[in-house]
């Protein structure tokens, strides 16, 4: 499978060097690499769920209980989350760091995927949600724990779109 | 059975544990009893107060966390059953108060007014411990047991649509959630 485990392995360190010790996840191509790497790390408690939307709940218990989370999700999953994240992280102030995978933009085969791409950042500028790329492994760890940092200080969602240029190697 | 009997029945076993409310009738009767700042009333995000619970169980495992659900709620987010019957936590007692209605918001006839059976989902769904109580006593045994248990419960209680005049308190959304942050960090200090 293409989907590029040496960028999956410097994304999971760098949330690992933010304290990251809870994650939400829902299984999706090009999350397979982080989601067994969370499973197999016995300092990390990985959630596996059935709706992303589930994901802001656990986010915020764990932010109530003191645990730094993150969610792993597609694209195509936080379109399914946002009435979680408009009601209860932005309404409550909860602090979420969001790693969406942005599937539907150039280079997708999958015709399924690409109405999803068509409005994911749309939607982000409208939700009001601070966002940015891991679109370079050699700014991952940085732009992870500057997001990190943003969601803990303005106490906000804050998303990062894992692309294909890092995610998938062909 | 009213709700509010249930809640007061089993109020002074919540002063240790956690809790965690849905929106609307369940939040401001558990709040007219006496606002305590380990409760935390999720007044929006209908289905996630399982899942708020699930994340605060699985954070703190030596912690008593007590989620009060509620029929309409739990119907938007069946799935959370299946997510916390994977992980189970022992220290997680989910109460859905099934008055069959979408009270707050014009009592709406919910599907457990026409059969569907929150009971036998949650048991197909692997919760281990499942029951339904229709008294008061029944309830309060139930959640004395399940509070001293050591199994993921999920206790359904039959009660009436019936709720206070208002949903609205005096308790600020925010300062809600920051009390509740600030007092289970407070927990951690020696």
């Amino acid at each position: 499978m293409p989907v590029s485990l040496s960028s999956s392995k410097v994304i999971f360190n760098a949330l690992k060097q933010c304290h990251v010790r809870m994650l939400s996840a829902l299984p999706e191509t090009w999350l397979v690499h982080l989601i067994r790497m969370a499973e197999e790390d016995p300092e990390v408690t990985l959630v596996r769920l059935a709706k992303e939307e589930e994901g802001v709940g656990i986010s915020a218990g764990a932010h109530f209980a003191g645990v730094k989370s993150a969610m792993l999700m597609q694209n195509h999953g936080f379109l399914a989350s946002i009435n979680g994240i408009v009601s209860f992280a932005h309404l409550y102030k909860i602090p979420l760091l969001m790693l969406i995978s942005y599937r539907g933009t150039f280079g997708e085969r999958d015709p399924w995927q690409t109405q999803g791409g068509n409005v994911t950042e749309a939607l982000l500028r409208g939700m009001g949600i601070p966002y940015s790329f891991l679109d370079e492994i050699e700014t991952v760890e940085k732009r992870v724990r500057q997001a990190q940092t943003l969601a803990e200080s303005s106490l906000q969602p804050v998303a990062l779109l894992l692309t294909r240029d890092l995610m998938w190697e062909e | 059975m009213l709700r509010l009997d249930c809640l007061q029945a089993v109020y002074p076993e919540l002063e240790k544990c956690l809790v965690v409310t849905i929106m609307g009738a369940t939040a401001a009767e558990l709040h007219s009893l006496g606002h305590r700042p380990n409760f935390f009333y999720l007044q929006h995000a209908m289905g996630l107060a399982s899942s708020t619970g699930l994340g605060l169980a699985l954070s703190l495992p030596d912690q008593k966390i007590v989620v009060f659900d509620g029929d309409g709620s739990l119907l938007m987010n069946l799935g959370s059953l299946s997510t916390m019957a994977r992980y189970r936590p022992k220290n997680l007692v989910h109460i859905v108060f099934d008055n069959e209605s979408l009270l707050s918001v014009g009592g709406f006839p919910t599907a457990t007014s026409t059969g569907t059976d929150l009971e036998g989902i949650a048991r197909a769904a692997g919760i281990p411990t499942v029951l339904t109580v229709r008294s008061v006593e029944d309830f309060r045994t139930a959640v004395k047991h399940a509070l001293n248990g050591t199994q993921l419960t999920t206790i359904i209680a039959k009660v009436e649509a019936r709720g206070p005049a208002g949903y609205v308190t005096d308790l600020s959304l925010v300062e809600n959630r920051f009390q509740f942050r600030r007092y289970i960090q407070s927990l951690k200090r020696p």
